[in-house]
């Protein structure tokens, strides 16, 4: 096992990618744990097809793919909350109209510039080859950016995740974390994007928050298990892709698959030892 | 001057008007309690109050320098959902946010604090467990504690004692006017419980769509809707007690 790891690490893309992945993993599992609490999981997936629909216009465009799609994303993730808060339009439907159009568009601009191609099954699925130099210190800066308001704004985030309306009533800006949380989101899930592909990428996000709540109790324990969560099966995702040469994105979405199972039979176990 | 002034305030859901010029006000150290019917527009006053819902009509004022942080607020239902992972600490300890301001993290004297309020509402010894594995009479006493952590100037209550034994019942009743004389908060409350609401209270405030009474606790037991109210009380009770 350790030998395997010092033959990835001596390949530098190999070392890019994990750095970046180990990031993005860490971001997307802690913002996780606030949307699947909040029921807004479907806007994880919403903003994913969105990033997909803006990388291919920056591809067709000539220009840097994070650069344009952060921004559309963030402005995205502004709209499907503020429209999911109204109720008189349904929020759901609204997050499908946004991703589906989104996907159509792009998969147009793609035919009619690029067709598809390599670049494009990447957007899809994902590669840790499709990472230059300047997107890792752009993923890094960003990410630790997030990580760093994630900690910061925690206890603000527990409380308007737990009760939004006793938030909102005693003080605490509660339409202003809603709003960071989503804009965190979005820029989780364009980073992650890269290595994960649009399809995949809200699974980073969701999974380990859904395993963690399986076993643990207070948001404290879920927040902290999630991300040791999603940090192993970032690692094993990565080096079994390596070994058996299978897509990044989708070898750690199966371990997370796995890893729920277990959390999932143990907690079922422990219900009837106690 | 007052707390909070409400003065002509109209509340309507889709274009249908369900509180009309509705006119009192908080003073510093009040104790309000506010009653009428299921439906008759309390729990959506209160939510006026807290700025959460706009009045279509009128004003709600804040004077004073009252502030949303110097609130302690019980919502009627809080809508938690059923698999959060919270625990007993956690919860109570988020009242204190609103004193913390923009400083990201709790100090020692929240979690004393804290620690406090559940002692209060005999929570302590539940403080590691699971919110939502606890019962409802146990969640809504959490819940008073981390409302009581919240409020500095003004404790906002709906229906608080829905759900509770009646020895916790009298309990809460003595924390809440404890509260209000001592630390010289203000308590409004929307309350079911006329006879210990009239006890307590110094105003009462009375809603049926409109505004059916509004003055002292003493005179509304003369009115002609305290005296309905309380005849009303004593039948059920004579009902039981033959
Ligand atoms: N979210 C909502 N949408 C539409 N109508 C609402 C909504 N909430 C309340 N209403 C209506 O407003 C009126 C007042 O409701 P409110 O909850 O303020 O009553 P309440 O006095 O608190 O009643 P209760 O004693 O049952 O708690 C009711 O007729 C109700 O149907
Ligand atoms: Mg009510």
């Amino acid at each position: 096992m350790f030998d395997v790891f010092i033959e990835m690490f001596s390949y530098a893309f190999i070392v890019r990618a994990v750095i970046v992945g180990f990031l993005v993993s860490l971001c997307a599992c802690l913002l996780g744990v606030s949307l699947v609490l909040k029921r807004y999981s479907m806007i994880g997936d919403g903003l994913s097809h969105v990033g997909f629909g803006s990388l291919a216009i920056a591809t067709a465009m000539n220009l840097a793919p994070l650069t344009l799609s952060i921004p559309v994303v963030v402005l995205a993730a502004f709209l499907l909350l503020n429209v999911s808060q109204n109720s008189k339009i349904k929020g759901d439907a609204f997050v499908a109209l946004l991703s589906t159009s989104s996907v159509a568009i792009g998969v147009l601009v793609i035919s009619v510039t690029t067709g598809l191609n390599t670049d494009v099954c990447n957007y899809l699925f994902g590669s840790i080859l499709a990472m230059s130099k300047s997107d890792v210190y752009l993923s890094v800066t960003l990410s630790v950016i997030v990580f760093v308001l994630f900690v910061i704004f925690y206890n603000k985030i527990f409380a308007v995740t737990f009760d939004e309306v006793f938030a909102q009533a005693t003080g605490i800006r509660a339409k202003f974390y809603n709003m960071l949380i989503a804009i965190l989101t979005a820029i989780a899930i364009v980073l992650g994007m890269r290595m994960m592909g649009a399809l995949l990428i809200s699974s980073l996000i969701i999974f380990p928050a859904l395993t963690s709540m399986r076993i643990f109790k207070t948001f404290k324990s879920v927040v902290i298990s999630s991300a040791i969560i999603s940090i192993f099966c970032f690692m094993i995702g990565i080096v079994i892709s390596y070994l058996y040469a299978t897509p990044t994105g989708a070898s750690i979405v199966v371990i997370n698959l796995i890893l729920f199972f277990i959390f999932w039979i143990f907690s079922h176990f422990f219900r009837r030892g106690l | 001057m007052a707390l909070i002034k409400c003065g002509g305030a109209s509340f309507e859901f889709d274009l249908r008007l369900v509180l009309k010029d509705i006119n009192f006000e908080v003073l510093q150290g009040d104790y309000i309690c506010i009653v009428g019917d299921n439906g008759s527009g309390k729990t959506t006053l209160l939510k006026g109050l807290l700025k959460i819902k706009r009045p279509c009509k009128g004003e709600i004022v804040f004077g004073d320098g009252l502030e949303l942080s110097d609130i302690g607020y019980l919502p009627q239902s809080a809508i938690v959902q059923k698999d959060f992972p919270a625990s007993v600490n956690e919860v109570v300890l988020s009242g204190r946010l609103n004193s913390r301001g923009l400083m990201p993290f709790y100090r020692k004297i929240d979690r004393e604090i804290a620690d406090e309020n559940m002692e209060l509402l005999s929570v302590i010894n539940l403080k590691r467990k699971c919110f939502r594995e606890l019962s409802g009479g146990q969640q809504q006493r959490v819940l008073l504690a981390r409302a009581l952590c919240a409020a500095k100037r003004l404790l906002v209550l709906d229906e608080p004692v829905a759900g509770l034994d009646p020895l916790a019942l009298n309990e809460l009743y003595k924390i809440i006017k404890d509260i209000n004389e001592k630390k010289g908060i203000a308590v409004v409350m929307v309350s079911h419980d006329i006879k210990n609401a009239v006890r307590d209270a110094s105003r009462i405030l009375q809603v049926q769509t409109r505004q059916v009474f509004w003055g002292k606790a003493q005179d509304y037991i003369n009115s002609y809707e305290g005296k309905r109210l309380m005849q009303v009380l004593k039948d059920e009770n004579g009902g039981v007690n033959v």
